[in-house]
């Protein structure tokens, strides 16, 4: 006598009809991301219609779907400063925040450990010091170059932290994340002397770019960026059952047929590309991969199914929201947004080690 | 209790095994430290040999143009030197038997970081401030930096570990360097004022400002090795300690300032150099056993050999150009710590 | 008997110079409820681990139905054995029904990760484990030997015929580990073959059908509980003196240790019944 109880789940179930496809979701993932995704796009017509140059909302929305009416007096102007200006400026940093929050997400899956980002983790200091290299050793490099130098950089020192933390019993995440931060120490003075010996005829301009900013980036940067995040997002989104089994405990995922060592490889490299991309884009920007996916986990839970694309869309409306903040808080100065996000970030995080200690 | 400590100081296996050696061998490198000082007056943009350094220290001729740059330019530097690298090292000593971490330093824990953001913060604020002002600034920063690193280090169950405090150090660090970042961009005089020093470096070290900073460094030294014997035990395990009789919270306190005069005296004097209280202590550690009146005052000199050693490297690596003695140590300082963290540390 | 595990001459080591199990050989039968025994660092643990093929073994090899466990692919060993270790630890927040629903890893792949099959699999899982009302809670809420039969469900719903686990009762209160030990018996009257650790020996006589008793890494002992139980292999096993009686409940064998207490009860009791009457046995209440 099986009586089907049809209670509420917290999960639902995805099979599409024609399709032999087949997947498990947290039930508050949709609801959430849809809220995200209407609190980004009010955002970021609020922060397109900010700044010196002031449009109000309203127009700012005829302006983006191009029903602003001809015979409007500034809408040349108008044009030109949404689309050419403000709109590339903070797509990047939406997309960095994507790319950001996904990589730090995984590092943590990786990890075990709810601290690593690819800040601490030293990956983002050895994409800075590739990309700084580049630029002082090298005149006129395009843009599409850096985040492959970038890459690089990350992937070697990845690499490196990796290898170096490995002993036979694998690689401990406790070692891995303090290696981690030797690296971030090394390369960060290595970069640190390029800058000061370098040809970079501006200094300050040098700082602004290690602390991470969004200034100045059009097109070309969104399409760059856009291009890793087509390839690298859906693979992580994919790795989501990886990240899974690997929460459990190596043992356990190694009962349940994972192959361990090589799975977190895969996921370190993917997270690495990310991480890469996102630093030749706009530089090293802490605490997006720390604090995003922390508090998407409140939201959704700690399944990677749900929690990987909920991250990616919260981070990236984390920095939508701090380049608002960057461009607003001494105007007509802008505080870079890495600043922005360390200065925000760390207190913040440090309130949630206190309240979930 | 000193039976104890006496029992432990023998029963680790040290390099100077014998007791006898320990005095002998504390002088031998003080003598190590003093050639090497000599041998770094020596070096310059025009190299000096060593008879006119000895003449310029104990027959100064006013006249003498090489006489004058060792005195008023070399001497103060090379002395500066030593003693940031004496109070590091030592500050490090004491952070290590203080928390029971391998990996503790005063870099690493952001008690550099936050002292040089005082710095920047006062010249920011007061323009071209006295060199008192520099070094209560520094002081300041390094003990706010010390409860807050402490304070969240210690959040959640097991207290603070060291995976806790490093990661403690390492966002605090990050949270006061953009502040000082920001503040560097929005100023550029400021920013062109401090911009080597901000890296660690003790070009241009002048002696007023060593006469500011040698009386904390050198009692921050002194005061520690006073309690020595505190440390040693407490080191053991604070429960042991406790056990013992020992008033732990009162000893964590006492070294908790020391190490704030230490630490802020020589970010003061050299901006914000670290690695040096993470290598030397397990190299004392190495030579004389778990004993901290020899750990101290053995940390002191290998310090200040360390960073006279460092800096002479960082003049000649890139000559005419100087490379930040900071940058130097975080290439030499960064090997250490992986060893450490791969070797050393236990979950 | 049907040998389903088959051990030959197994060296294992964790950093290559140690050796803590020494050319084991055993057989263990489809089936049947098999318990390691052994005092601390005998190498009961590690032997495990062996068979799981969570340590490769410096000599020797294991068969699980005559194919050797390291020839073959990962997934395909995760479908026939089921490994549940010591203390495990499941992400904050994690509800029982995700975590079971994880045991289903090695029938999934990329395009199908949750197919019917698995939704009803894992549905039977937690109906065997009496877990259903707990489904949609976190697994870190529950009691310890909730959170134990919650693992247990994992392991079910891998669907394995081999269940292997490293100390299932340590650390749980004294009923939850009847209640674990009961739940593991159910299974293997379904038909699974079970190996575990335990460091209870009279839990190992009451449920077991063979134990495996092991002193530095070299099975001293094996063979059923009656074999197995004697005070001088309890003796040279555990360094400890004891009597063995049967259990009034179960008529197993169970193992009542003597030590200086009993030792010293036993001396009075014996010049008790010196002076005067003449008593046959020393009775121990």
């Amino acid at each position: 006598m099986a009586t089907k109880t049809q209670q509420k789940t917290t999960w639902m179930t995805i099979r599409p009809r024609f399709l032999p496809l087949s997947l498990k979701v947290d039930r508050r993932a949709p609801i959430t991301a849809l809220i995200i995704l209407m609190v980004t796009l009010v955002v970021l017509v609020f922060s397109i219609s900010y700044g010196e140059y002031d449009i109000t909302p309203w127009e700012v929305l005829q302006t983006l779907t191009g029903t602003l009416p001809d015979d409007h007096a500034d809408a040349r102007n108008y044009n030109l400063v949404v689309h050419t200006f403000r709109l590339p400026r903070i797509l990047t940093a939406f997309l960095v925040g994507m790319a950001l929050a996904t990589s730090g997400a995984i590092m943590q899956g990786i990890t075990r450990n709810p601290l690593a980002e690819p800040g601490i983790l030293g990956v983002s200091a050895g994409a800075g010091l590739a990309a700084v290299s580049i630029i002082v050793w090298l005149d006129n490099v395009p843009l599409s170059l850096l985040p492959w130098a970038a890459f690089g950089g990350a992937l070697a020192t990845a690499v490196a932290i990796y290898v170096l933390s490995w002993k036979q019993s694998g690689s401990a995440p406790i070692r891995l994340i303090l290696i981690g931060v030797a690296f971030a120490a090394v390369l960060g003075a290595l970069t640190t002397f390029m800058l000061v010996f370098g040809d970079i005829n501006d200094v300050q301009q040098a700082y602004v770019w290690l602390a991470g900013s969004v200034y100045g980036r059009n097109w070309e940067h969104v399409h760059t960026l856009g291009a890793w995040l087509l390839v690298l997002l859906p693979l992580a989104i994919f790795s989501a059952r990886q990240l899974n089994t690997l929460g459990l405990g190596d043992e356990i995922a190694r009962g349940l047929g994972t192959r361990v060592e090589l799975q977190r490889l895969l996921l370190l490299v993917i997270s690495v590309a990310l991480a890469a991309a996102a630093v030749a884009v706009a530089g090293t920007i802490g605490f997006v991969g720390l604090v995003a996916p922390h508090i998407t986990r409140r939201l959704v839970g700690p399944s990677h199914e749900g929690l990987i694309p909920i991250t990616a869309l919260f981070g990236g409306a984390l920095l939508v929201l701090a380049d608002l903040i960057g461009r607003s808080i001494i105007a007509p100065s802008e505080l870079p947004i890495g600043i922005v996000t360390a200065l925000i970030g760390a207190p913040y995080f440090v309130y949630l080690l206190y309240r979930y200690r | 209790m000193a039976v104890k400590t006496k029992q432990a100081a023998s029963n680790t296996t040290r390099l100077l095994s014998s007791r006898a050696l320990l005095f002998p061998g504390l002088l031998i490198t003080a003598l190590l430290l003093l050639v090497c000082l000599m041998w770094s007056i020596t070096l310059g943009a025009a190299d000096i040999t060593p008879e006119v350094v000895f003449a310029a220290l104990f027959s100064f001729d006013q006249s003498e143009f090489d006489h004058l740059i060792i005195q008023t330019v070399r001497l103060p530097r090379v002395l500066a030197g030593a003693l940031v690298g004496a109070g590091l090292a030592v500050a490090g000593a004491i952070m290590q038997g203080l928390t029971r971490n391998p990996l503790a330093d005063s870099g690493i824990l952001g008690i550099n970081a936050g002292a040089a953001f005082a710095v920047v913060l006062a010249v920011y604020m007061l323009g071209n401030p006295s060199l008192s002002v520099y070094a209560i600034a520094a002081l300041i920063g390094a003990a706010i930096a010390a409860v807050f690193v402490y304070g969240i280090g210690s959040m959640g169950r097991g207290g603070p570990t060291p995976l806790r405090l490093t990661l403690a150090g390492v966002i605090l660090t990050a949270f006061v360097s953009s502040l000082t970042t920001a503040i560097l961009i929005q100023d550029q005089e400021t920013l062109d004022q401090i911009r080597f020093w901000t890296a660690g470096s003790l070009a241009g070290r002048e002696i007023p400002l060593l006469v500011q900073t040698a009386p904390i460094i050198l009692a921050g030294i002194v005061g520690s090795f006073l309690i020595s014997r505190q440390i040693t035990t407490i080191s053991l395990g604070e429960d042991v300690a406790k056990g013992l009789g020992q008033n732990t919270l009162r000893v964590k306190l006492y070294g908790a300032a020391m190490v704030v005069l230490l630490a802020g005296g020589a970010v003061a004097l050299a901006g914000p150099i670290g690695f040096v209280g993470l290598i030397i202590p397990h190299v004392a550690r190495f030579l004389v056993g778990v004993d901290y009146r020899w750990i101290i005052p053995y940390s002191a000199v290998l310090g200040g050999l360390l960073v006279t050693i460092a800096d002479v490297a960082a003049r000649i690596a890139l000559r005419p150009q100087e490379l930040p003695v900071g940058i130097m140590m975080a290439i030499l300082g960064a090997p250490f710590f992986i060893y450490l963290a791969r070797w050393k540390v236990r979950r | 008997m049907d040998d389903l595990i088959r051990i030959d001459d197994l060296s294992l080591s964790y950093d290559g110079d140690t050796i803590i199990v020494h050319q084991l050989n055993l057989r263990i039968n489809r089936g049947t409820i098999t318990a390691l025994v052994g005092s601390n660092g005998c190498g009961k643990s590690t032997l495990l681990r062996g068979l799981s093929r969570l340590l490769k073994p410096v000599a020797g090899s294991v068969h699980l139905d005559g194919r050797d466990i390291h020839a073959m692919k990962a997934k395909d060993l995760a479908k026939q054995l089921g490994i549940l270790p010591q203390s495990p630890s499941a992400p904050e927040g994690l509800t029982v029904h995700e975590l079971v629903a994880q045991g289903r890893y090695p029938h999934q792949n990329w395009f199908q990760q949750w197919s019917r099959e698995d939704e009803r699999i894992v549905h039977e899982a937690l109906v065997t484990t009496n877990l259903t009302m707990f489904a949609d809670r976190p697994v870190d809420t529950l009691s310890g030997g909730q959170r134990q039969r919650a693992w247990i469900a994992m392991a079910l719903a891998q669907q394995t015929d081999v269940l292997l686990l490293d100390e299932p009762t340590t650390y749980l209160d004294l009923a939850y580990q009847m209640d674990v030990l009961d739940l593991l018996d159910d299974l293997n009257a379904e038909g699974r073959t079970i190996v575990m650790v335990l460091h209870d020996l009279n839990q190992a006589a009451r449920y077991a059908d063979d134990i495996v008793a092991l002193r530095g890494g070299q099975i001293v002992a094996h063979g059923t509980p009656e074999q197995v139980m004697t005070p001088e292999n309890i003796l040279q096993v555990f360094g400890l003196k004891a009597e063995v009686i049967t259990d009034p409940v179960t008529g197993t064998p169970m193992c009542v240790p003597i030590g200086r207490r009993g030792q010293r009860r036993r001396e009075r009791q014996v010049s008790l019944s010196a002076n005067g009457k003449v008593r046959e046995s020393v009775k121990i209440p």
